[in-house]
């Protein structure tokens, strides 16, 4: 019975915690996302330095004050640039990073198209 | 023909490969993006060094004088080498220097500026370091000078002869 009892108020004790836990998630994705200026090839999440420390606190603190996601981006990218971020936005100085992918995939596919073509006509 | 060729390509490409490489030596390793460098400074509270009052930082840089903010720590070295440098400017007239002791133990801090002489004109403190992000800072030492609310210019790492020299310049 008594285990009963626990078991029972932990289920409507779980509620109580998840909100805690899902802004840790977020600021753990959004860490996660940041490049460690001064200890090249780690995120922010990953990093003891005292740099990454502090930007930890400050997502936290941001967060708290009711920022989302997409505002902490902004805030920093204001700061230090699109380099904090491993993921960066699409502008002017990126278009070309993101549409490389695309355009090898139009000219692969130009290509073997160009191939098949060939070879069909020869037959 | 073809086995003299081989060799001279191997020759060749490797001779690249460690130019290459040997220039690579010479560069630094930390990469620092191009930032605007006429930006608004930022908006924080804090409290002050020695009486620990709170303080605004409109409180801090007001008017349209010259202001050196300096972020510093009694455990960084390369702090310890420009400090001569703050000093000197200390004795300027047309300028104030801010200090921002970053995440430092209050007496460790006080050692150090009574050892190596005090050239603030107002210290503040930044125990988490998050003020330092505020302005966009990499770390310890680093030095904005100021006018009207904007940074004019930012320098990472220690003052050096040649930053003095333009420091002055700028605020003559």
């Amino acid at each position: 019975m008594n285990i009963l009892k626990i078991l029972i108020s932990a289920i409507f004790l779980i509620p109580c915690f998840s909100s805690d836990l899902k802004a840790k998630n977020l600021e753990t994705e959004i860490t996660k996302n940041l490049r460690c200026l001064i200890c090249q090839g780690q995120s922010v999440y990953d990093s003891d330095s005292e740099f990454a420390n502090s930007l930890k606190i400050l997502v936290e603190k941001k967060l708290n004050e009711g920022l989302d996601e997409k505002q902490i981006y902004d805030y920093l990218k204001n700061k230090y640039g699109d380099w904090i971020l491993y993921d960066p936005g699409f502008s002017k100085n990126t278009y070309f990073l993101w549409l490389l992918p695309i355009l090898m995939f139009v000219f692969g596919g130009a290509i073997i198209l160009r191939k098949v073509i060939l070879k069909k006509n020869k037959l | 023909m073809k086995t003299k060729i081989f060799p001279l390509f191997l020759i060749f490409t490797f001779s690249i490969i460690f130019f290459v490489f040997y220039k690579g030596l010479q560069n630094t390793n930390i990469y620092t993006p191009e930032i605007k460098s006429e930006i608004k400074i930022p908006n924080f509270h804090t409290n002050e060094f020695f009486s620990k009052n709170k303080i605004n930082s409109d409180q801090i840089f007001v008017g349209s004088e010259y202001y050196l903010l300096n972020i510093w720590a009694s455990w960084c070295i390369p702090c310890k080498e420009e400090h001569k440098y703050l000093i000197d400017l200390s004795k300027k007239e047309n300028i104030k220097i801010i200090g921002q002791n970053y995440k430092d133990n209050f007496d460790n801090a006080k050692n150090f500026l009574i050892k190596l002489d005090n050239p603030y004109d107002l210290i503040f403190l930044d125990n988490d370091g998050t003020i330092a992000i505020e302005w966009g800072a990499y770390g310890v030492p680093e030095t904005f000078l100021i006018k009207n609310n904007q940074i004019i210019k930012k320098i990472i790492g220690p003052l050096n002869e040649k930053l003095l020299f333009e420091i002055k310049e700028l605020i003559k």
